[in-house]
């Protein structure tokens, strides 16, 4: 018989709370009951990094994170990063400026682990840029022009251009 | 979704005890990077499962009084690298984790879950096995504590019994004082991938830097379970420190070690990887040392 | 004009808010959930299936199997269709199938409420197999004794084509040439875009609507009504934004049998959700291809005769078939014209999972031959691999008589000198001879051939229709679809500057609806923008003609003496102004005396196609006891004649890089011999280039305006991926003097290679 938990967490800022199925993943709450269509699934298995969310800060495949666990976590998805006035965040921007994004299907994922990056508010190498966004394949840019774009929001906030 | 039975979530050591003499079926489960991606593969589907994830206290590093190191089993990878003491006394386990997978994986992949899988590629465990790690395991009559090798019973296969589940994991303070170690992860990629040969070393110097006092070398995925290699162990300890003595050693872990051949990578060529990365990580931890080759 | 500006991607933001509505985003939560049983086994017939433990779980609607659905054979292959029976593509597809040809092939399916049922399904149903024997490699599947995988095509060769120039026997009884003798092998291959492929199916009103992830969502339609046996026009396919494509979605995959399985649960919405293990094994993949080739020639390095065999595998069924083959052979004989060419390639069936199309279409396994046999024959003659190649590249002035084709530029030569600038060829080539030690760098590069679209092989036409809005915007439509390359956003730029519009009165329809958008063939060859970019220009002037018609009527000037520019009618003789386009389209619309609603739509056929040329330069650094390469520096250089967006183009050209850099180094397909299963169907162990195995990715262009395309545009999408695993490849050979006739060149064939020749 199915099984369900009551799951309060917050998502974007805003507390919620939704009886979810303990068989389900994080993507799947975020997805069908949240509507959350950032959330992508690649391929369930946590090799993709289509499904990248923010929990507490770091950066997790939500297709390998049970629903339950969310319980008084905060989530943040790429939603959650355009200003309720319709403004887009500095590294959304960055993704349209440097031509980061061609199918897109990649890109909500990979724009949250930059948000984790940028957040540290500390500097990196590309070397270690490269390894913090290695949770994330992408098959249409070559991963040039998105780190293009992490490098240039990074240096602005960093005031060093 | 997930196909599984049932959940029960723990809420503490002693309740996750409690839930594995309940349900003996049941299967734990940490981080879930395995177990769930398992789950999803059909080979555990349909089965109950006892959530551990939620059990806090069973996160973080601490240093006993004794200058042991203490981890709890919960710890992420992520936590591991971060950790000042870490950083400290065993910045090798830190940088051997920083290898696992992708952040993601090590921000949800956990050292218990690492080592409680059993699986020789485990990017931990070889390191764990040259820092002579003790494995903590806590059950209904109080806590067990077994030296990491002994843990590891066979591939797939760890020493938990049904009553327990594994709570930490301990560095000795001998064991880490006055060595220096380096880890080597052999991949056919550099982020996202598992080992094709893991290699840690860990090395202690004369105070003149010239003479091998004691070098510790493990290995994954050179046999069914993270192995030493002892020969090559007993071989170097007392030998001067030099280009020679390095090839050496690194050619008599041929005698330890049992690669097979897999879809993966052939026995020959895990061979000559053991002796490469023998010979790099130990060249390694001769320059962390403040020693010359 | 914003035609060769870089402006930002039109679907831009919404990718970067998370709102694109791919397939998945659309389903309606209700949906019946469907699953595909696989075989278990690689070659052998179904004998039974026992659905019985099945049907009991609670949540299974309906189990189809192999044994239930109709014997209609059909075809998957994204090409036009052809109404010449002899030019169609092999029907030889089943829904689910009693004969079971490669490990992973379709044999039931179950639709559930939901996806724990459908999978518990799955795994209750008990599948009774007679097992033959199987063939995985083509030269095996070609001999006397193999197994036949269908029966009709005898040694398993479901193509056979030769080519021939002058007289190859008696040219190399010319005294005094040097042969080259060499094979070489490439992999199978998985096109890993990051969607997998999902559909869903309904039925409304009597007719079937398919939402798919697909390049080519007319063709689906004609596809759907073969393999159901309805009529085309009761077939609805919906295309939305898709999550990569690269080729395997130039196939129809799973929609016919959604579609059907609608049909079996009433019309009821049914969505196929395919698992990247699906993907890897059951849909498409690249075809691995061993060539071999011969080559005569002088001392000087001119080639007198060469001869080409090419062995291609197919897998298991017909799909895009010969046509990758023959694409390869073609290449061969025009990229190094040689007076005395024998070519002969086969297309041949083996057990392996099949063959489709992928990015290059066969140019990416050509290149590799080719262009590492001309750097092997530059090392055997001791000339520079720069001088071999321009002694003996096609010249300018060169028509193919078959394409119609000619190569109006010295766009190689101008490509060469951009590459070798940009990796500084000269001082480096030097810099790095006679090295020892353990790590060593190496710097190679090779050219490549592409032409642009299908003609004269298939069909090349396209349709575009355009809607004057009552603001004086445009909405455009065409059946070429935005795969993720970004085809939305230059269509957009070209209709502006084809009607004279700015770009923010362009409105481009991205979703294709068989039901309303015109017809056209879909994203695959290259040629969206060049076929695409006709019809746009031809619909765009048509839809001008009838505004300044209008304007005619009310400024009283003559039509002829109007244009529109910036989205102002003026006089073209003193570029007076006349009347903004938006007055005139809210005019004409509600106009009580001559209300117009101004559109125009229309067909633009090509009977003629486009070379695209360009190189790769490689410099490499070869770890040689740890068998692993390193790329320190790599450019594209292409000639894709005017671009249309200079940002978009680069971005392009990275990721096919990148696709090469995998294929160079890393990815392939692993298969079981014991039992023909593909051991690394997840992408863990398909070694897909992550963001730390790539070096910069730097992209270049020689921009030599097309004179048969309407904004002088020509092939981009595939090319990138073509020059570059045979740029590494020679790259190796420079820094260690050991030819590696086979990719990937992991560390186990380095391994294998290093040890061969004495390095390790």
């Amino acid at each position: 018989m199915a099984q369900y938990k009551l799951v309060r967490c917050t998502i974007n800022g805003k507390k919620v709370e939704q009886m979810v199925d303990v068989r389900a993943s994080l993507t799947d709450m975020l997805r069908n009951d949240y509507r959350m269509t950032s959330v992508k699934k690649g391929c369930e298995v946590g090799e993709c990094g289509a499904c990248n969310v923010l929990i507490d800060g770091e950066c997790f495949n939500s297709c390998i994170y049970l629903a339950v666990w969310a319980e008084g976590k905060h989530i943040r998805t790429l939603e959650g990063l355009m200003s309720e006035d319709g403004e887009l965040s500095d590294i959304q921007q960055a993704f349209i400026d440097e031509a980061a994004v061609q199918c897109g299907f990649c890109t909500p994922g990979v724009i949250m682990s930059a948000v984790e990056i940028l957040e540290s508010g500390r500097d990196y190498t590309d070397d270690e840029l490269r390894k913090l966004l290695s949770g994330h394949l992408c098959r249409c840019t070559g991963y040039e022009n998105i780190l293009r774009a992490v490098r240039k929001t990074l240096d602005k906030r960093l005031g060093k251009v | 979704m997930y196909d599984i039975k049932a959940l029960y979530e723990a809420s503490s050591i002693e309740d996750a005890i409690k839930l594995r003499l309940e349900y003996p079926e049941a299967q734990i489960l940490a981080g879930g990077s395995d177990v769930l991606v398992q789950i999803r593969e059909g080979k555990r589907a349909g089965k109950e499962l006892i959530s551990i994830y939620m059990i806090d206290e069973m996160r973080g590093v601490t240093l006993d009084d004794n200058g042991d190191i203490r981890i709890g089993s919960l710890t992420s990878f992520s936590h591991i690298t971060k950790n000042e003491i870490v950083k400290k006394y065993i910045n090798v386990l830190g940088e051997a984790v920083d290898m696992v997978g992708s952040p993601q994986i090590r921000n949800i992949g956990t050292i218990g879950g690492n080592t409680c899988n059993g699986v020789t590629s485990a990017d931990s465990a070889s390191t764990l096995f040259a820092l002579d790690a003790l494995v903590e395991l806590t059950g209904s009559s109080g806590k067990r504590i077994i030296p990491i090798s002994e843990f590891y019973i066979k591939a797939g296969t760890v020493d938990i019994k049904p009553d327990e589940i594994q709570t930490a994991i301990i560095i000795p303070k001998e064991k880490y004082t006055d060595y220096q170690g380096h880890y080597i992860k052999y991949a056919m990629r550099n982020a996202l991938d598992i080992t094709t040969t893991g290699c840690s070393v860990n090395v202690k110097l004369s105070e003149d830097k010239k003479v091998f006092e004691d070098v510790r070398i493990a290995y994954g995925v050179a046999g069914p379970i993270p192995m030493r290699a002892k020969t090559a162990e007993e071989f170097i300890k007392g030998k001067n420190v030099s280009e020679d003595t390095a090839k050496e050693f690194s050619l008599k872990v041929l005698s330890d070690i049992n690669p097979r051949d897999s879809w993966r990578a052939s026995k020959a060529f895990r061979q000559h990887l053991a002796t490469e990365l023998a010979y790099r990580a130990l060249k390694e931890c001769v320059k962390l040392s403040g020693g010359e080759m | 004009m914003v035609v060769g500006k870089s402006i930002k991607r039109i679907d831009a933001f919404d990718k970067v808010t998370g709102r694109t509505k791919y397939t998945d985003d659309l389903c309606d939560k209700s949906a019946y959930i469907a699953k595909v049983l696989h075989s278990t086994i690689t070659h052998g017939k179904v004998l039974s299936i026992d659905v019985s433990e099945a049907e009991k779980i609670e949540g299974v609607i309906k189990i189809v199997t192999c044994f239930d659905v109709p014997k209609v054979y059909f075809p998957t292959a994204g090409h036009p269709w052809s109404t010449d029976e002899s030019h169609q593509d092999v029907a030889d597809r089943l829904l689910l199938t009693d004969v079971v040809r490669f490990y992973g092939d379709d044999i039931a399916a179950v639709v559930a409420e939901n996806e724990v049922a459908a999978q518990q399904a799955l795994r209750a149903i008990k599948v009774e197999y007679e097992e033959y024997p199987f063939v995985l490699d083509v030269e095996e599947a070609m001999s006397d004794s193999a197994p036949l995988i269908h029966k009709n095509y005898p040694n398993n060769i479901l193509g056979h084509s030769s080519q021939s120039v002058g007289n190859y026997e008696e040219a190399i009884k010319e005294e005094g040439l040097i042969k080259f003798d060499n094979w070489y092998d490439t992999p199978t291959v998985q096109h890993c875009h990051i969607e997998n492929h999902i559909c869903y199916a309904s039925m409304e009103n009597g007719r079937l609507t398919v939402v798919t992830s697909t390049q080519i969502p007319h063709i689906v339609r004609r596809v759907v009504g073969q393999a159901l046996s309805l009529d085309w026009g009761k077939i609805r396919v919906v295309k939305p934004y898709i999550g990569g494509g690269f080729g395997n979605k130039q196939d129809v995959l799973y929609e016919p049998l959604c579609a059907y399985l609608s049909t079996v649960v009433g019309g009821r919405l049914v969505k196929l959700d395919s698992s990247r293990e699906e993907t890897f094994v059951s849909q498409r993949v690249r075809h691995a291809i061993r060539s071999h080739i011969v080559t005569y020639t002088r001392p000087d390095g001119t080639f007198v005769a060469r001869k080409l065999e090419l062995f291609s595998n197919q897998g298991a069924y017909a799909s895009h078939g010969h046509s990758i083959a023959a694409k390869g052979m073609g290449c061969f004989r025009q990229l190094y014209p040689c007076p005395n060419v024998e070519a002969e390639c086969y297309t041949v069936f083996t057990n392996r999972p099949v063959a489709g199309a992928m990015r290059g279409y066969g140019i990416p396994q050509a290149m590799f031959a080719v262009e590492s046999q001309i750097d092997d024959i530059a090392k055997g003659l001791n000339l520079s691999p720069l001088e071999i190649r321009k002694k003996n590249l096609m010249p300018v002035g060169y028509k193919d008589e078959f394409s119609k084709n000619v190569n109006y530029f010295d766009t190689f030569n101008q490509c060469i000198e951009k590459g070798k600038k940009y990796i500084d060829y000269d001082r480096k080539i030097e810099e790095y001879k006679n090295q020892s030690g353990n790590i060593r760098k190496g710097i190679g590069m090779a050219v490549f051939w592409y032409n642009t679209a299908v003609w004269p092989i298939s069909l090349e036409s396209s349709s575009s229709r355009m809607v004057l809005n009552q603001d004086g915007s445009i909405s455009v439509q065409l059946g070429e679809t935005e795969i993720g390359q970004g085809a939305d956003t230059a269509f957009a730029q070209m209709a502006a500057d084809a009607v004279g519009l700015t770009l923010d009165k362009v409105n481009v329809v991205s979703c294709q609806d068989t039901d309303v958008t015109p017809f056209g063939t879909g994203a695959y060859a290259s040629r969206q923008t060049y076929v695409g970019g006709l019809t746009i220009k031809q619909t765009g002037e048509m839809l001008k003609m009838r505004i300044l018609d209008y304007a005619g009527k009310l400024s009283g000037i003559d039509a002829a003496e109007l244009d529109i520019v910036d989205n102002n009618i003026i006089t073209v003789s003193d570029k007076k102004f006349v009347m903004d386009v938006a007055k005139l389209a809210i005019t004409a619309l509600y106009s009580m005396e001559d209300s117009r609603h101004i559109t125009a739509e229309s067909t633009y056929q090509i009977k003629s196609n486009a070379y695209s040329f360009g190189c790769c330069f490689a410099d490499v650094e070869v770890d040689i006891r740890a068998c692993k390469v390193k790329i320190n520096d790599i450019i594209n250089v292409h000639d894709c004649g005017t671009l249309i967006n200079p940002a978009l183009a680069e971005a392009q050209v990275h990721g096919g890089m990148s696709m090469g850099i995998g294929y160079a180094l890393s990815e392939q397909e692993i298969f079981d011999s014991r039992t023909g299963r593909t051991l690394n169907n997840n992408l863990l162990d398909y070694k897909l280039s992550t963001f730390m195995d790539h070096p910069h990715l730097e992209a270049q262009f020689v921009e030599n305006a097309e004179p048969t395309s309407a904004f002088g545009t020509k092939a981009l999408g595939e090319p990138p991926a073509c020059p570059v695993a045979p740029a590494i490849r020679n790259a190796v050979l420079n820094a260690t003097g050991v030819a590696v006739n086979k990719i990937p060149m992991t560390p186990h064939v380095l391994f294998e290679e290093f040890s061969k020749s004495g390095l390790i």
